[in-house]
């Protein structure tokens, strides 16, 4: 676990340097975009130095002198995060750069925060509330629901979680800096994805067999018939540890299918 | 084609939020088949597309570098091309959920390729970024976020271009009935979501339980409808 390392490396909190409401408004707009130039050598690094920049305008000398150009290379070098929790990052690293903390105690913070950010926020979006809104998404349409009502539906639910998330990361960041490690043993962080992989699966319980139903719109006897041989599948699909992606056996599958359909 | 324009321009701007902005995930299959089924004049159609694509793509997991198929430029194309074809055809869902599997498999390959053109960009405003220089920082910004929107862009115009020909031509002569045809890919794209939910969820204490109270609940659904 790399969090203890943070914090015996955090110092005590600097008094909190403060910010107009529109560098506010700057940042987390950037924040949107921090992944617009994601690639395999610097990763997120040119986000970071994106989204932090307008805090940086604050450092003495403007954006014309040695401490914002010092600062926006160190910010704009290699960073790997989840781009959710890069909020974390990006808030803790204005303030420790409006702050005056010593240039190399900053790359050690970056270095040991990039891991956390991106383990913690991998299992608790991608593997826990994307999957879980989108199968409560597909319960609502196999209930019968309308599609404005069901795009409705996964759009607010994933998005609350989504700006709640960039929200309370940007502030926590911000109101810590590099003392933030504490913050991501938050309970929501450490127990959520299990919660919500629970959740998941009753939701993915309920959703199969109502969404199957609606896109089927056939007799009890056709539903049971595709139910039981996606059980089958789906068993097979795990035992066998399929090396090809699921995508691609299925499109394999439903290319061959067409062929058979067309050449028959 | 009258509609390839206009969808283009809601690939691209789809497939930008899949990875650069703003990641609200409208991208996502459910949303963006039936978007794109709106589009070109039926909704409900291009969520049939959308559902289907939705379950298949529960099983991908977007981590940081890996790389993976780009689902919102391909739902547009599978969205609306099922939704512009002729209803009374058997085979529309099924054509719209093939060409978006093309489409997405070949824009996951297009990921890659911007992500490498990212890379070449910086590694030439080296010199730059390492002196702190605020126009080069942000003019990566731009520059990738350009490239994504035009890449997603491009990607829905010549898939739809190539995907919507063929799959007229292809709805004349299938053969199986329309329930057959649904019930394939569904048995599919079901057994995709079950299987992906497992691997996914099976590590959280008790999930086993509530996947099976949840079948429960679902067909007791079913049942009282």
């Amino acid at each position: 676990m790399t969090a203890p390392a943070i914090s015996a490396a955090a110092p005590a909190p600097a008094p909190t340097p403060s910010l107009p409401a529109t560098t506010w408004l700057s940042i987390f707009l950037r924040l949107l975009a921090i992944q617009g130039a994601w690639n395999y050598e610097t990763l997120l690094g040119n986000g970071i130095g994106f989204c932090v920049e307008p805090a940086l305008r604050q450092l003495p000398g403007g954006v014309h002198g040695a401490a914002f150009k010092e600062a926006m290379a160190r910010e704009s070098a290699y960073f790997n995060a989840h781009p959710y929790l890069a909020s974390v990052a990006v808030g803790a690293l204005a303030r420790a750069e409006l702050s005056g903390v010593p240039a190399d105690r900053i790359e050690r913070f970056r270095t040991a925060l990039a891991g956390p950010l991106g383990s913690v926020g991998d299992r608790l979006v991608w593997a826990g509330w994307l999957p879980f809104t989108s199968l409560v998404s597909l319960a609502a349409f196999g209930l019968g629901a309308r599609p404005l009502l069901v795009v409705g539906l996964f759009l607010v639910l994933y998005n609350a979680g989504h700006f709640a998330l960039r929200i309370w990361g940007l502030r926590v960041g911000w109101t810590r800096g590099l003392a933030v490690a504490p913050a991501l043993g938050n309970p929501l962080l450490r127990g959520g994805p299990a919660h919500l992989g629970r959740a998941a699966a009753a939701a993915a319980g309920v959703a199969l067999p109502l969404a199957a139903a609606r896109v089927l719109a056939g007799g009890p006897s056709l539903l049971t018939i595709v139910l039981l041989g996606a059980a089958l599948l789906s068993v097979l699909l795990v035992r066998v540890h399929v090396r090809v992606e699921a995508y691609k056996l299925a499109l394999i599958l439903i290319a061959l299918f067409a062929l058979l359909s067309v050449a028959r | 084609m009258r509609e390839l324009l206009p969808l283009s321009l809601l690939g691209a701007v789809v497939g930008l939020d899949v990875v650069c902005f703003p990641q609200m995930m409208y991208s996502r299959p459910l949303v963006a088949a039936t978007l794109a089924g709106a589009f070109v004049g039926d909704a409900m159609r291009g969520m049939l597309v959308g559902v289907v694509l939705e379950l298949i793509a529960i099983a991908t997991l977007p981590f940081g570098a890996s790389r993976y198929p780009e689902w919102g430029s391909a739902a547009v194309v599978g969205g609306a091309l099922s939704a512009t074809l002729p209803a009374d055809r058997a085979g529309v869902v099924t054509l719209g959920v093939l060409s978006a599997l093309g489409t997405a498999w070949v824009g996951g390959w297009t990921l890659v390729k911007l992500r490498q053109w990212n890379a070449r960009l910086a590694r030439n405003r080296r010199r730059a970024l390492d002196a702190g220089a605020r126009g080069a920082v942000i003019g990566l910004q731009l520059a990738g976020l350009t490239g994504d929107l035009v890449r997603a862009g491009l990607l829905t115009a010549v898939a739809y271009a190539l995907f919507f020909p063929l799959a007229a031509r292809l709805s004349v002569h299938w053969s199986f009935s329309g329930p057959l045809s649904r019930s394939v890919v569904m048995m599919l794209a079901t057994s995709v979501a079950a299987s992906a939910a497992w691997v996914i969820f099976h590590s959280a204490r008790g999930a086993r339980w509530y996947f099976a109270g949840g079948v429960v609940a679902g067909l007791l659904l079913l049942l009282a409808r």
